[in-house]
This record gives C-alpha cells, structure tokens and sequence, in this order.
C-alpha cells in the first residue's frame, strides 16, 4: 500500500509581499493519512494550496499524484477533493443543491442522497448555505471534498470548531475513506486528532517542517518519557537516583509525589519497583506518562502549539 | 454507505455539462437573491412604467415609451451584466467560492463561460419581460433586430468586463457599494431616463462615451429611429469591451 508517494514538495518557498509563509519546505506523503500539524501562521494552508495548484510558489517543486498542479491541473483536479478552511458555497445555494452540482462536475460521483445521510445533512438539504450552522457548514464542505470519488483528498483543519461528537463523525469518515484507499493530506492543529488519524505527521513551523515520522515514531524520538509514582514523603531520592541509569533524572515534586524521567522501559519499570521493595515503599498511583506530540512541539520548538 | 463506497474512481464530466450546470446554479442564485431582482427587474420595469405614463422628463417629440423603452433595455444590460455580475462575483470571491471552484475539474475558462452564459439567459428573460410591457404601453419598435443583437452583445461584453474588473480588485462590500453607485450615475447621465441633448454641449461629449449612453443611443437609432447600423456607437462599445475585459485578465484576483 505505501509504494509511490501521493505528495512530493521540494524546496517550496511562498512569499506574501514582504511575509515568507513557506521557506524552504520539504514534504513528502505517501499514500494514507498525512496529518500536517502546526501552530496558526506556520504556512500549512499555503502549502496544502500549493499542492492543490490554487498558489504558485516562488521556488521548489511540488507534484501530486505524480503531476504538477499548476502545468497538469486539468488531469490532476478530477483525482482529487478539496475542503476549504471555510466557505467555498454560494451562499444563497442549498446543501444538496450545492452538493449535487459538485457532483455533477465529476464522471463517477457518490451517491448525494446518500453521502447527505452519511454526514447528518439530512434535515437542512433544503437550507441555503448561510443559514447552516458551522458544524453544518463544515460537513457540507467536507462532503464536497469527497463526492467526486478521489484519490486523494486535502482537508484544511476539517475539524476546527466542530462539537466533539461531530468531531468524532469526521474522523470517522476518514477512517473509512483511509480504508477504501483514498489517501488524505489533512492539517490540523489539534494534537489529538494527528495522533488518532495519521499514518504519518509532519510538524510544521515558521514555513519548514521540523519532524516527520509516524506518531509513535516522534513520541519516542528524542523526547524523554517520565514515570510517575506516589508514596510516603521524604523518600531517600538520592539513592534512587544511584539505581538508576545514569541518563535519569528523579525528584520529589511535593511531597510524597516522585518523577523519574529517561528512557522509560520495562527496565526503568523494574528498577524503580525493586529499590521501592528494598525500601519497605508501597508505590502508589504509579503511572507511565508517553510523550505526546504536543510535547514533541514544545521540545523542538521551545513554544506551546497553541496559544 | 458500506465498506468500498468511497473507492476512488475519477473523472470529469464532460466540459459541456460542465458548464451548463454551473451557468444553471449561477442563474438560480441570481433569480432567487431579493437584492438582484430589485436591480434587474423591479428598477427597469417601474422606471418603464412610471416614465412611460407620466410626462416627468420632456423626451422629445414623440410617445415618451419610444424614447424610453431601448433605454430601459440598456438599463437592463447595465444590471445584470454589470451591476449584479460584479456584485455576486465581488460576494464570491469573498466566500471562497471561486478558490473553491478553481480546484474543481471546471476549467476557469469554463467558468467564465458559465458566468457569461448565466448573463446572456438573465438578460433574454429581462428583454422578453420588458418589450412585453412596452408593447402594452404603446411602443412601436422599428429597425433591424440583428443590430439590436449586436448591440446587446458588445454591450454586454462591455458592462462584463468593467463588472468583472470592480469585483476581481476590490472588497466585496466596495464592489457592493460602487456598483450601485455607478448604476445610480448612469442611470441620470447615461442617457437613460435624462437625453442626453439636456446636458451642457461638453457634457454631452464626455457622457457620450459612457458604455451605457452608447448602449442606449445606438438602441434608441435603430430601435425610434430605424437607423441601419450605428457603427459609432457599436465602436465605443467594442473599445470599453477591449479595455474593460483585457483589465479584468490582468487584475482579477481569484480571493
């Protein structure tokens, strides 16, 4: 399944008058879900926009599918969906009206009734776009995105905004669309949804991506893991600290709280467990704390992702 | 939806189906917006009416709805081709609608084509609509109706192409707000409603060369007067097409 890379960008550069929004970009997705994380302004809609041939870079190459999205726009945009940040309807058009003229731009369209079903539309078909709720509007534009069966789909922050539960229909489409063979390049900067969806997750910042790989792949890199364990305070840290291996840290966080960081093992595990039992210790609560990937961000960038 | 509902298999429609279908949703959203029925159809056909019936403006020799009639039909061009176009497209624009469309597998080309089209139907509506209503007031039209295409046309390709430019440079809400105010000036200097032979002798000169004065006095030759071709006027028509149309390939921003 992961043979011919579905987007291949090399050197994208894109700038705004005087704003680099791209610099120097390197990015490759193969098939699968790609998820493109980052904060606000980290130039991810300008290079889904790239991809799409919507944006002409200023330097770089990008192909998708194989083609280039500018030269070969009228063979690639058949193959692929398109979900806008926002908008994107007339705002006088009805969903399924709306819906149904995506449709009809392709040779081999979904179902509208249907996919309409599928998505929850089913109340407001007859509702003209502007008077749809954002959640409704969201999953309007997502349906648009897959209705012409494509190859491959670009959702640009599908689920910004969305209620949990509606959250949680989103990503389940795109489990479905993933296990059908639709490869999806989405962006996001919600940590969550890049760790449950993607295949593979590019971090992207001011303009370049910073770590590519797949999530579990940056959790483990580089960032360090942290066990954490509760018992009697005033514990001899020192000692324990002698047990461990010597790239670990431990200290008493308040009282009676412990924080053992490193290369967190099984071995690490037992270590701590067997100085606990030589020192009469019933360590309580323990748990074993992975790094997420919003911890990967804040190592590498030094920033929060959001805020 | 069962698993293998979305398994891809692409293609576009065919270019001409396309195309259709994007002029038919362009003419369904102009026939069902309040605002642009107002400007296309409500506006002419009250100023036909009311100017017809009563002597407001003195319009020469002759019934007044003979005078008025061709310029009311060049007011509808002004509307839909220009005031309405530039407005909904300015709306577009803002909404992301053309960036939206720009990544569909409708050519460009194919959506200006639509665009025209949806246009080209809104006005044939309009001309039906408002000869229908002049004839009941009394209006005897003359001359050749192959010019009277003809003029539409390039008046039409004129009032596009400025429409086009105003809304692919500007904000949507100046778009709004300069196309209304543009067709609020023509319709008392461009020789609509006012001859233009009540104006100062330089004004005359200067509010000759409008698009819509153009528009309305080749119409008003053929149409009152049953003149054959009036090469001058189908001239300033052509050179505002050029200009207005060759600006807006250059200018027009797609967002």
């Amino acid at each position: 399944m992961r043979s011919e890379p579905v987007v291949h960008v090399h050197g994208l550069v894109k700038r705004y008058g005087t704003r680099t929004a791209v610099d120097g970009l390197d990015l490759t997705a193969a098939q699968g879900v790609t998820a493109v994380l980052g904060p606000n302004g980290a130039g991810k809609t300008t290079t889904i926009e790239s991809c799409e041939g919507y944006r002409r870079p200023d330097a770089g190459t990008v192909r998708v599918l194989g083609l280039d999205p500018r030269r070969q726009a009228r063979e690639l945009r058949p193959r692929m969906g398109v979900m806008l940040q926002s908008g994107g309807v007339y705002s006088g058009a009805r969903a399924e009206e709306m819906l149904r003229h995506v449709a009809g731009l392709h040779a081999h369209p979904l179902d509208v009734g249907a996919l309409i079903e599928r998505l929850g539309l089913g109340s407001c078909g007859r509702t003209a776009y502007r008077r749809l709720s954002g959640g409704q509007q969201q999953r309007l534009a997502l349906a648009m995105a897959v209705v012409g069966r494509p190859e491959l789909v670009f959702l640009d922050e599908p689920t910004a905004g969305l209620d949990p539960q509606a959250r949680h229909a989103t990503w389940d489409l795109v489990r479905e669309l993933r296990a059908d063979g639709v490869s999806v390049i989405l962006t996001t900067h919600y940590m969550d949804e890049a760790e449950q969806l993607a295949d593979d997750v590019a971090i992207i910042d001011a303009g370049r991506v910073i770590a590519h790989g797949s999530p579990d792949e940056l959790c483990r890199g580089g960032a360090e893991n942290t066990l954490r364990f509760t018992g009697r305070p005033g514990l001899d840290v020192a000692s324990l600290l002698k047990a461990l291996p010597t790239d670990s840290a431990a200290d008493e966080l308040v009282p009676g709280s412990y924080r053992v960081s490193g290369k967190v093992n099984p071995q690490l595990l037992a270590t701590v467990t067997s100085w606990c039992a030589q020192h009469g210790v019933m360590p309580e609560r323990i748990s074993v704390e992975r790094h997420t990937l919003e911890d990967v961000f804040l190592e590498l960038t030094g920033r929060e992702l959001r805020g | 939806m069962s698993a293998g509902t979305y398994t891809p298999m692409t293609g576009a429609a065919p270019l001409p189906r396309m195309i259709v279908s994007q002029a038919a949703l362009e003419t369904r959203m102009l026939l069902r917006n309040g605002e642009q029925l107002l400007l296309t159809v409500v506006i002419p056909t009250l100023l036909l009416v009311l100017f017809s019936s009563v002597d407001i403006v003195d319009t020469g020799a002759g019934r007044s709805v003979d005078f008025l009639a061709p310029g009311i039909l060049a007011l509808a061009v002004l509307s839909t081709a220009f005031t309405g176009q530039a407005i909904a497209t300015g709306f577009e624009r803002r909404y992301g609608v053309l960036k939206r469309l720009a990544t569909s597998p409708l050519p460009r080309w194919g959506l200006m084509t639509a665009k025209t089209l949806s246009v080209l139907v809104t006005e044939v509506l309009q001309v039906v609509l408002l000869t229908v209503i002049a004839l009941a007031l009394g209006w005897s039209p003359h001359g050749n109706p192959a010019a009277v295409v003809l003029l539409l046309v390039l008046g039409t390709a004129a009032c596009s192409g400025l429409g086009l430019l105003m809304a692919g440079t500007l904000k949507a809400e100046a778009t709004l707000a300069a196309a209304n105010l543009v067709f609020l000036l023509l319709l008392v200097g461009g020789g609509v409603l006012v001859p233009l032979d009540r104006f100062p002798d330089w004004a005359q000169t200067v509010l000759g060369l409008l698009p819509l004065s153009a528009l309305a006095d080749g119409l008003r030759d053929v149409l009152q007067h049953g003149a054959a071709v009036p090469w001058g006027d189908l001239g300033i028509l052509a050179v505002w097409a050029v200009l207005g149309l060759g600006a807006a390939a250059a200018f027009f921003r797609w967002e």
